[in-house]
């Protein structure tokens, strides 16, 4: 369908932005990329008075490293990110979730923030900004807050962001030497959005799991953290009865969503393997990086 | 709102309000009708057009994003009423049936070999994968892009 009658605003810089949504607040959807509000106003799920551009605010995008965090502009694209040898060097997690969304042309308008901010429970970003405890940074007209990941996904498509506040820049940790990852998922068709999604990093120390992170996609209404899985893995060696037993914790108190797709005893079944999958992808390249 | 861009290397302007997609802008206020709406909300592909020379659905951009840039759409892939490799391959291949989908087969397909003019087999259905056809079942359009592919690197 036809996008519904909407005002616009394109603000040049982050503190005309801020200004805007202090104005019109739950009035007002942010669009940065629009890979997912354009879709949501032509299907009349969302029905934003104004529409907030900010497109033009170039210095939210951009990927820099220091201090053992890397720092993502909000507006940088996905296929930006992709391309950015810091994030395949010192991310790996990151790197290997990118290629994953979408399409091609999605990634190419898609943003880093967006896709956070949108919180889309079945996509791969808020899985592993979960994962990896990435800090969320927005802006306001009374200034800056950093959330840690974990409190930033609120429920379906929603966040604790407030309406008057901007997402400005995502952090993730540097992974730790050692660190193994992978981003194991099903999906009906490349590209499409994951059946169920899993986010998985490693970090091996003489050869015993010093550090290990699981997190889910499409199987709440929220990306979905398996602390007890990732309890049980540290100080153990890697072994496939040890990832048998952490695929057996991760996904005991799952519920997932019953969908045309899968029921929802499909999608524990499918976490559960993922788990395994996941874990030996993880351990298995963790050597590579030093 | 006013726009201004490059559409197919001509400045062209016009007028639109902010809720007009570029695919409409397009098809609507530039006439250039070969870029085709199937979905209307970024799951087809048919609307593939270049921006700025990268493959970007035009009914999930606002024309006013436009502004500025430079837009390539399946009309300006011919030179002098020749058809660009990729769109000789594919009619060579017998890419298209009903050809609905095909501007936006083309477009995809255009963007990946410029930047990946090594692609084989398994990377071509990956790329392509975003586009949905009814007809074809896929086969004729990913043979017409292997073709393209290897008359490129023959130059």
């Amino acid at each position: 369908m036809k996008l519904p009658a909407v005002e616009y605003e394109a603000p040049e810089t982050v503190a005309e932005a801020v200004d805007l949504l202090a104005e019109h607040e739950d009035e007002a959807s942010v669009l940065a990329g629009g890979q997912s509000l354009i879709p949501l106003l032509a299907l009349r799920l969302a029905r934003p008075a104004t529409l907030i551009d900010i497109n033009g605010l170039h210095e939210l995008s951009g990927v820099s490293a220091s201090n053992g965090w890397v720092a993502v502009g909000a507006m940088t694209r996905e296929y930006v990110a992709e391309d950015s040898t810091v994030i395949a060097d010192t991310v790996p997690l990151l790197a290997a979730a990118l290629p994953l969304i979408g399409h091609e042309a999605i990634r190419n308008r898609g943003t880093i923030g967006g896709s956070l901010a949108h919180a889309d429970p079945s996509a791969e970003l808020p899985a592993v900004a979960l994962a990896l405890d990435a800090e969320l940074v927005v802006r306001s007209r009374s200034g800056e807050r950093v959330i840690p990941a974990a409190s930033w996904f609120e429920g379906f498509l929603a966040t604790t962001r407030g309406a008057d506040e901007l997402l400005v820049e995502v952090r993730f940790p540097r992974a730790a030497l050692g660190t193994g990852v992978s981003f194991t998922e099903v999906a009906r068709r490349h590209g499409d959005f994951a059946i169920v999604g899993l986010a998985a990093s490693v970090t091996l120390s003489d050869g015993a799991i010093s550090d290990a992170r699981l997190a889910f996609c499409g199987v709440s209404d929220v990306p979905v953290r398996a602390a007890e899985a990732e309890d049980l893995l540290v100080g153990e060696g890697p072994s496939a009865s040890l990832f048998e037993e952490a695929a057996r914790l991760a996904t005991a108190d799952l519920d997932p969503p019953a969908d045309l797709h899968g029921s929802s005893e499909y999608r524990k079944q499918v976490a559960a393997t993922l788990v395994r999958r996941g874990l030996h992808a993880a351990v298995g390249n963790a050597d590579e990086r030093r | 709102m006013d726009i201004t861009l490059r559409v197919n290397g001509a400045t062209r302007t016009g007028s639109a309000e902010p809720r007009k997609t570029l695919a409409d802008f397009l098809r609507e206020d530039l006439d250039l009708t070969g870029t085709h709406l199937g979905c209307e909300h970024g799951v087809c592909g048919a609307c593939t057009v270049l921006v700025d020379g990268r493959a970007v659905r035009s009914c999930l951009m606002l024309a006013v994003q436009a502004a500025g840039s430079e837009v390539t759409t399946i009309e300006g892939l011919a030179r002098d009423g020749e058809m660009s490799t990729v769109q000789q391959a594919m009619w060579d291949s017998h890419s298209f049936q009903c050809g609905f989908c095909t501007p936006g087969f083309v477009m995809q397909a255009t963007a990946f070999l410029s930047a990946h003019p090594d692609a084989d087999e398994q990377q071509i259905r990956e790329a392509l994968s975003g586009n949905i056809c009814r007809c074809t079942g896929y086969q004729s359009i990913i043979d017409g892009v292997l073709l393209a592919a290897e008359r490129n690197r023959q130059g």
